[in-house]
């Protein structure tokens, strides 16, 4: 077999610029397929990575109506009670959840004012005092929302940046006052994500995955909820899972918890899936890509015929050599190796060309994107495994035709 | 008794164009023997060097190698004979050009699955008997007519075989090269190797101990 190997190193080696174009359509082929590859899972990274954030792992856990969020502006639902203290003791008891918080949602809508500069986007959160924890935010100046706030029915108001600067334009809000539905709040404060996050923002459907998170937010304490909307609205929940894994399961769990309680039959509570969304907008990158890989496909069965036009030149061109061989007392079997074995190096040399061909394209194609690329490791083994399945499959015509040469023909050849 | 062949026949087509090329050859050949077989083109020498050579098979007839039938082998038992038992001299040398020296005499020996140091040690040998020890990493290219014959010699020494078959050994050598290479056989044949030669050179003939005619397929002579 090393002998087989020498000898096929040495015929590609004494024909440089045939072998390498007789190599093209493989690394075509593979270089294609291996930057497709690297840049999929380096969409599908980012794309998971924006969906999920910083790591926070943190599951929403809402009202929905036939798949789509409920919103509490068209009108209260029927049959979702109050979240009591015991269903929240079984919410933070689910296995991998680290953090559980209750709070009431509305979409804001032009109903917080600062003098006359309004907040449009964005939303408005009645929260109890463990929910900057849960929710991995900081505050940034001022401070937070106490229990005692929620006790004494204060009307104080915490602010996440994007508010803050659509309100005060860079001034400090501490201490001053906004309007809420027309009351007056005072901001004690403003909060921060613990971890920076910046989602990648390319297309629009991946503005309209990430803007809710980015439209600022107004949070006050939740027992002043009724008297700006009137009512204890039902609630909706987040919990912090231990890990970007458990995310699902723990979202799962939750809201079969809620829903026991909820007798509505058109509303229940969901979880937000990130993952799950991550996973569809994953797909339908992917579908397109496989697409491109059937493709690239075809290159390499031009490269594999190529291969196998070269090895039948190559197999007239030796004909005496073959003579040679077989009437000095080679088997059948042996030169049959020699040819198969060097139509395999060659068509995997032409992988492993085109594995680093691809790395590079896939290199190039980010950067001039902005996609992060992926190095797969098991795609570029799978290549050159696959190139050298197609050295076998092209090669076995010549090397057949090598191993049943009369050996006093081919002796007689010119 | 090394080889008996009795009653050879080779008819190339069949029915109507069947074309007969050996015609009731009978001929033995001892252990030790130095034969020459002398004949135009055409005569069918080369048809019966190849039969010899187990490259061919007989028509008809019975051909006895050190014993075993040949037409009872299969193919691979055939290439284990041709590489084993027997070694090729060829008009033309046929030595591989990409090769050096030393890896053409080793050649035989790879399919005789022998390991690459033990491989060049005997070819090296091999090479210093044919008086070309210092030629060992020369190209083909770079070796005159008679340096290549002698290579090619080494070749069918290696692993040293029964009978060497010659097949007009000097034909494309100058007669200083083609003395050299008689003087080789000379010398092997006093060291007890069977050879066997084929040539329509009258001259070249004359070195071997016995001489066979053959003229349209049928064989004479056996004379010293």
């Amino acid at each position: 077999m090393g002998e087989n190997i020498r000898l096929s190193l040495k015929g590609i080696f004494s024909h440089k610029m045939r072998s390498f174009l007789t190599m093209l359509g493989i690394i075509i082929g593979i270089a294609s397929i291996i930057a497709i590859v690297s840049t999929i899972q380096g969409t599908n990274r980012q794309i998971e990575k924006n969906l999920i954030g910083a790591g926070d792992n943190l599951v929403k856990v809402s009202l929905y109506q036939d798949g789509y969020t409920y919103y509490m502006d068209n009108g209260l639902p029927q049959g979702v009670p109050v979240i009591e203290e015991s269903t929240k003791e079984q919410l933070s008891s689910i296995e991998h959840c680290q953090g559980v918080s209750v709070f009431r949602q509305r979409e804001s809508y032009n109903v917080v004012y600062h003098l006359n500069t309004s907040m449009s986007g964005g939303y408005i959160r009645g929260i109890e005092s463990d929910y900057l924890q849960t929710a991995g935010l900081m505050v940034k100046t001022g401070r937070g929302i106490s229990d005692e706030d929620n006790r004494q029915l204060r009307q104080v108001a915490l602010l996440d940046e994007a508010t803050a600067q659509a309100l005060f334009d860079g001034e400090n809000p501490v201490g001053k006052t906004i309007e809420i539905q027309n009351n007056p709040f005072t901001v004690v404060g403003t909060v921060v994500a613990k971890e920076e996050f910046e989602p990648n923002i390319e297309t629009m459907d991946d503005y309209y995955t990430y803007h809710q998170d980015n439209g600022g937010a107004v949070y006050i304490p939740v027992e002043m909820w009724p008297l700006i909307y009137q009512y204890d609205e039902p609630q909706s929940v987040i919990l912090k899972a231990d890990t970007t894994a458990n995310m699902t399961s723990v979202g799962k769990q939750a809201s079969e918890i809620l829903n026991m309680a909820v007798s509505n039959e058109n509303v229940k509570y969901q979880a937000q899936d990130l993952m799950e969304q991550a996973k569809q907008i994953q797909q339908l990158s992917q579908s397109t890509n496989t697409m491109l890989i059937w493709i690239a496909a075809i290159s390499l069965l031009v490269g594999g015929i190529g291969v196998m036009n070269i090895m039948l030149v190559t197999v007239t061109e030796r004909t005496r050599e073959i003579g040679l061989k077989k009437a000095i007392g080679a088997r059948k079997k042996t030169i049959m190796m020699q040819f198969l074995t060097e139509a395999v190096v060659l068509t995997s040399l032409g992988g492993l060309l085109g594995v680093l061909t691809g790395l590079l394209l896939a290199k190039l194609i980010s950067m001039l994107n902005g996609t992060p690329m992926a190095i797969s490791i098991p795609a570029s083994v799978f290549s050159v495994l696959f190139s050298m399945l197609i050295g076998i499959v092209f090669g076995l015509i010549p090397s057949w035709k090598a191993a049943n040469l009369d050996p006093i023909e081919a002796l007689r050849h010119e | 008794m090394l080889l008996q062949l009795e009653h050879i026949y080779k008819t190339y087509g069949e029915g109507q164009l069947a074309v007969p090329v050996l015609k009731d050859i009978n001929f033995q050949v001892n252990e030790g023997d130095y034969i020459a077989i002398m004949g135009p083109s055409g005569s069918g020498k080369t048809t019966l060097m190849n039969i010899i050579g187990c490259l061919d098979r007989a028509s008809e007839g019975t051909y006895l190698f050190g014993g075993d039938d040949i037409s009872s082998m299969n193919e691979n038992q055939l290439s284990d004979l041709r590489l084993h038992r027997i070694g090729f001299v060829f008009q033309t040398f046929n030595l591989l050009e990409t090769d050096t020296a030393l890896e053409n005499v080793a050649l035989p020996l790879v399919y005789a699955g022998v390991k690459k140091e033990e491989r060049n040690e005997r070819a090296r040998k091999a090479l210093a008997s044919v008086g070309l020890e210092d030629r060992a990493s020369f190209r083909p290219g770079q070796l005159s007519g008679g340096q290549k014959q002698r290579v090619a010699i080494a070749r069918a020494l290696i692993n040293q075989p029964k009978v060497i078959l010659a097949d007009e050994p000097t034909g494309a050598l100058d007669q200083a090269s083609g003395k050299q290479v008689m003087e080789l056989f000379r010398k092997l044949h006093e060291d007890g190797i069977t050879i066997i030669m084929i040539t329509h050179d009258a001259n070249v003939a004359a070195n071997a101990d016995t001489l066979y005619h053959i003229i349209d397929g049928q064989m004479s002579g056996g004379g010293q």
